[in-house]
């Protein structure tokens, strides 16, 4: 830690001020420079790594939060295996896109916010709290955004209390919304939420809701070039999550395999995926 | 004007350590033991929401007698300093060691301050390791010593006569159920030869910071029906992961370079499972 400048090695006051189960507050309090977007920036404009596409569905047990693999940087292709699906704790888990480094930075501090709450009051917070605690860490982003390197994630979770799956989206500014049914965010957000629209039933299964949001992506992807489809050559796929009163679960490489071989398949018969009826 | 007493430094220091151990001598004992899988923690508490064994970090607990405002304010500080080290570096760079090192500093500088009061606490900081002989377990008392103790430690009022049954009866190697029997036994034990008490588990607090666990946070409580199976002797208690099982530890705190390997998160644990 840091240098303690009364000559013992005794906790800084910081540590034992009770009061406050956010670790947010206590970095305020003891070291505010390690704080997501608190950093002065200097002038100018950087490129650095965006990433693109998540989307999100509830289905009859839980929710599904998935996202696509790839990072852009303008016009190159920045990584093609990023990861921008994480568990926030065992009910919840959050899909970033925006600028990946801040990004992955804000999913850090996200868990640490929550598991430091957990073990400091012995409790959970509500999923409500959980988002709240979000929306402060994207506004403190603000100046960030300004200057381009916006974040944008997407909370999902299971809300014991009320027994069912729910969705949270986000603006630049924090702004926050709860989508009912399912959900997109990035820059292929408008392709993937246009193929929902026709495609989500609330009675999906989990099964069938996985399948659902690869579906997504690849008409994301299909449309948009920063959002990268399942890539069969190098065995990369997309990122599924289910989350159900059972908790937090990661389909197995495997598993989305599967779904995205046999999507893939398809669509080399129907290139433009599954016929909504139209009446 | 009249001229104070003199005290010679001796007779300070003497008079603070008695303080201090009056006071942890008035409370109810916390033993912590070694057992197969890890180290488990027996507390006796009628208290479901003031704990006197708490999770720190992944591998870390710290269990606590004597004075509650005080040991309380010490393990809020130990959970940010192990949140804000493993922030800063990396979960595997939070250790019992540097735990107890901090503790003992802050413990010793505020027995010798002439400013302030001792603190009437005694800590246990532990650390499951890989195998049996990675665990670590250190006890702190309010000068601001460390000790580092083998298999077993007791600390708070009757510490001595527990200890020594303990140390006549625990061995390595011992299962879940063999550890929690042994060790409530000897907190049941009374110190003065009368017949020993009968504890249920409703007057009792037991937690276990368990290396089988898969999950990243290896600490977990054992409440209700649970704790009342394993007291029984039924071995088959050991294993259940059901509804009365608690703990706070499950995909939480995965950092955000987590699960690249693409392999399943485990299953979390099932509702009602965070422990109030």
């Amino acid at each position: 830690m840091e240098a303690n400048t009364r000559g013992t090695g005794r906790l800084p006051a910081a540590f034992l001020t009770p009061g406050s189960s956010s670790f947010l507050d206590f970095l305020e309090a003891h070291r505010p420079e390690l704080i997501p977007g608190r950093r002065k920036l200097p002038e100018g404009v950087i490129e650095a790594p965006h990433g693109t596409t998540i989307v999100a569905a509830v289905f009859a047990g839980g929710v599904v939060l998935a996202g696509d693999r790839r990072a852009t940087m303008g016009n190159v292709i920045a990584q093609r295996d990023m990861e921008k699906v994480f568990p926030a704790d065992e009910y919840s888990a959050v899909g970033v896109a925006g600028t990946a480094g801040l990004a992955i930075e804000m999913v850090r501090m996200f868990q640490l916010e929550l598991e430091h709450y957990e073990k400091i009051e012995g409790t959970v917070l509500s999923l409500e709290g959980k988002a709240n605690r979000l929306t402060t860490m994207i506004r403190g982003n603000l100046g960030m955004a300004m200057q381009g390197l916006a974040v944008v994630p997407m909370f999902a979770g299971y809300d014991l209390d009320l027994g069912r799956g729910r969705i949270f989206t986000y603006d630049v500014t924090g702004g926050r919304s709860e989508e009912r049914g399912f959900a997109a965010t990035g820059s292929g957000s408008v392709f993937a939420r246009g193929s929902m629209k026709k495609l989500h039933r609330e009675d999906l299964t989990a099964e069938q809701a996985a399948t659902m949001v690869v579906q997504a992506l690849y008409d994301a992807a299909d449309d948009d070039s920063a959002t990268g489809g399942p890539d069969l050559a190098r065995k990369i796929f997309p990122i599924v999550s289910l989350i159900t009163e059972d908790g937090f679960r990661r389909l197995t490489e495997a598993e989305v395999a599967e779904i995205a071989v046999s999507i893939t398949d398809q669509r080399l018969a129907h290139p433009n995926g599954p016929q909504a009826p139209l009446l | 004007m009249s001229t104070p007493f003199y005290v010679s430094p001796q007779q300070a220091m003497a008079d603070r350590a008695e303080y201090a151990r009056k006071g942890i001598a008035r409370g109810r004992s916390v033993v912590v033991l070694t057992y197969a899988d890890g180290i488990v923690f027996v507390a006796e508490n009628t208290s479901r929401a003031l704990h006197k064994v708490s999770e720190i970090y992944d591998k870390i607990a710290f269990a606590a007698v004597g004075r509650y405002n005080e040991f309380e304010n010490l393990r809020i500080g130990g959970v940010r300093y192990a949140d804000l080290r493993g922030y800063t570096y990396d979960r595997a760079d939070v250790t019992a060691r540097g735990l107890a090192n901090v503790y003992a500093q802050t413990l010793g500088t505020i027995f010798s301050s002439v400013g302030e009061k001792p603190y009437e606490v005694e800590l246990i900081v532990a650390e499951v390791g890989r195998t049996g002989d990675d665990d670590q377990i250190y006890r702190l008392t309010p000068d601001g010593s460390v000790v580092d103790e083998k298999n077993y430690v007791v600390v708070g009022g009757n510490a001595d006569s527990i200890g020594n049954y303990l140390g006549q009866r625990h061995r390595s190697g011992f299962s879940l159920t063999e550890a929690v029997k042994v060790a409530v036994d000897s907190l049941a034990r009374d110190p003065n030869g009368g017949s020993p008490r009968s504890l249920t588990p409703d007057q009792l607090e037991v937690a276990v910071l368990d290396r089988q666990r898969f999950q990243q946070r290896k600490f977990k409580r054992i409440l209700g029906g649970q704790l009342a199976r394993l007291l029984d002797g039924d071995e088959s208690a050991e294993s259940d992961d059901s509804d009365d099982t608690g703990g706070t530890g499950g995909t939480g705190g995965s950092n955000g370079s987590n699960g690249s390997d693409g392999t399943e998160k485990p299953a979390a644990t099932p509702p009602g499972d965070s422990d109030q």
